[in-house]
């Protein structure tokens, strides 16, 4: 018998497509995320929204809460460890966590090197901009990949832009002659076993998650129709007016992303999204880190 | 032709229906399900593995739990993996008693060589169920560690773990046949 092998730690990701990953701040909201048809929950501190607004140094959770959202939850539960913050990372993986997430949204520990995360048990998700990023990421040992959008914004802007690149460079790969493919290798740090799997899937060969900016049921089914397997939804539920209708609108938005009719039903009445920030206003933007 | 469905809400749809495809050779046409008018004259129909709370809500909330279980007595025959064995579970469709993430969370996920129907085969376990009852009449296919993980009753089978998560076709074939 085999545990912690790279087809587990991608098989759980494969299980959680089509579906939506809430981030939630205690043990009620991991509730009513669940009920709402979460695939997982990401057990978090803040919100990014209230990272932004609050400043100082963003960093792993209080293990007290997410002991408390695990014990409330049947869904995977996924935590948050600071970019190249390896010790948060053993502490999450002592916790048992189902996967973690080494993310930009955290105040970044390392500004040279990521998590070696082929050394853990538990699976990881990582964010990327384009596709290079995604496969150091993947080589570093990532299971799973969640294109960033700029986090706490409510603006789906980014995470579109993130997701069109790494579909743009990905056709642009499968053009490349093999000098070509050599070069891209060399200037983008991956190895070329990796860039030839992208090459012969037409995608990266993980799943791949959008996140940062879904605020509407449109927004979420928008990113799927952009080809990615399922979205991350942060602040975009629980500082909305209507935290649990929203929920399971964007959960069916993203069973249905195809139906246009089902998406005009399920935005109905929902209040008020989270409010929306301008990109170009931002003091700090989180996808650079 | 006949229809062999898998049922299109999440998870591991896509590597089912993969697989379906890859075997079909012009016997049955593998078709995504999301509303009642699929599910309507369906030979067979696979329930993936997934969140089965997930799947369970937009189930409901489109009556399609209903529509499974009258098409099921009716014949349709049906295969739930991991996830879709907690739902037939939950749907009253087989009697077995299961016990959700009972090995544990991801860290307990593990790989292993099962023996399903006299056939060598992989086992993926992923945050896998358990079963720990297996009522009357229901057959066990597969076991492991002296605990059933592939159990049969007329038209409705079981499966705790992935077949769809490896290359192994054994059990997809073993469907498919039921069905045909």
């Amino acid at each position: 018998m085999q545990k912690n092998t790279p087809k587990l730690k991608k098989g759980l990701a494969q299980m959680l497509k089509g579906g939506v990953i809430m981030d939630v701040v205690n043990a009620e909201q991991a509730r009513i995320a669940e009920d709402a048809g979460a695939v997982a929950v990401m057990a978090l501190e803040r919100v990014p929204s209230d990272i932004r607004a609050d400043g100082g140094v963003a960093r792993m959770s209080d293990p007290k809460m997410i002991k408390e959202i695990m014990a409330e939850v049947s869904i995977p539960v996924m935590a948050k460890v600071r970019i190249g913050h390896f010790v948060e990372a053993q502490i999450l993986e002592a916790l048992e966590v189902d996967y973690i997430d080494e993310s930009e949204v955290l105040t970044p520990a390392d500004e040279k090197y990521h998590i070696d995360k082929s050394n853990f048990k538990i699976p990881f998700v990582c964010g990327c901009r384009n596709l290079g990023e995604a496969l150091r990421r993947i080589s570093e040992g990532a299971t799973m990949i969640r294109t960033k959008g700029e986090a706490g914004t409510g603006n789906i802007v980014e995470a579109v832009r993130h997701m069109r690149t790494v579909n743009e460079e990905t056709e642009a790969l499968q053009k490349m002659n093999d000098s070509e493919l050599e070069k891209y290798s060399e200037e983008e740090r991956t190895a070329l076993d990796l860039l030839k799997e992208v090459i012969s899937l037409g995608r990266l060969p993980v799943v791949n998650f959008a996140a940062g900016g879904i605020a509407t049921p449109a927004d979420a089914a928008l990113m799927m129709q952009l080809g990615c397997d399922g979205v991350f939804v942060g602040s975009g539920i629980f500082k909305s007016d209507d935290p649990a209708g929203r929920a399971k609108a964007i959960v069916e938005a993203v069973m249905n992303f195809e139906s246009p009719k089902i998406l005009a039903k399920a935005s109905e009445g929902l209040g008020e999204a989270m409010p929306g920030l301008e990109i170009d206003l931002l003091e700090q933007k989180y996808a650079g880190r | 032709m006949k229809k062999i469905g898998v049922l299109d809400i999440q998870g591991s749809v896509e590597e089912h229906f993969a697989i379906l495809d890859s075997i079909s050779k012009d016997r049955f046409e593998p078709v995504l399900v999301k509303t009642i008018e699929d599910i309507n004259g369906l030979s067979g129909l696979v329930l993936p593995g997934g969140e089965s709370t997930a799947i369970d809500s937009l189930l409901q909330k489109y009556n399609l739990d209903n529509e499974i279980v009258s098409q099921a007595k009716n014949g349709m025959f049906v295969w739930g993996t991991c996830a879709g064995a907690i739902i037939l579970s939950e749907l009253g469709l087989i009697d077995i008693g299961i016990e959700r993430n009972a090995y544990g969370g991801q860290l307990h996920s593990f790989e292993t060589e099962l023996e399903f129907n006299g056939k060598k085969i992989p086992g993926v376990f992923i945050r896998a169920p358990k079963i720990n009852r297996v009522g009357e009449g229901v057959e066990i296919l597969s076991k492991h560690d002296g605990g059933a993980v592939a159990v049969r009753k007329n038209n409705i089978l079981v499966t705790t773990f992935h077949p769809e998560l490896t290359d192994n076709i054994t059990v997809h074939e073993y469907f498919v046949e039921m069905c045909l």
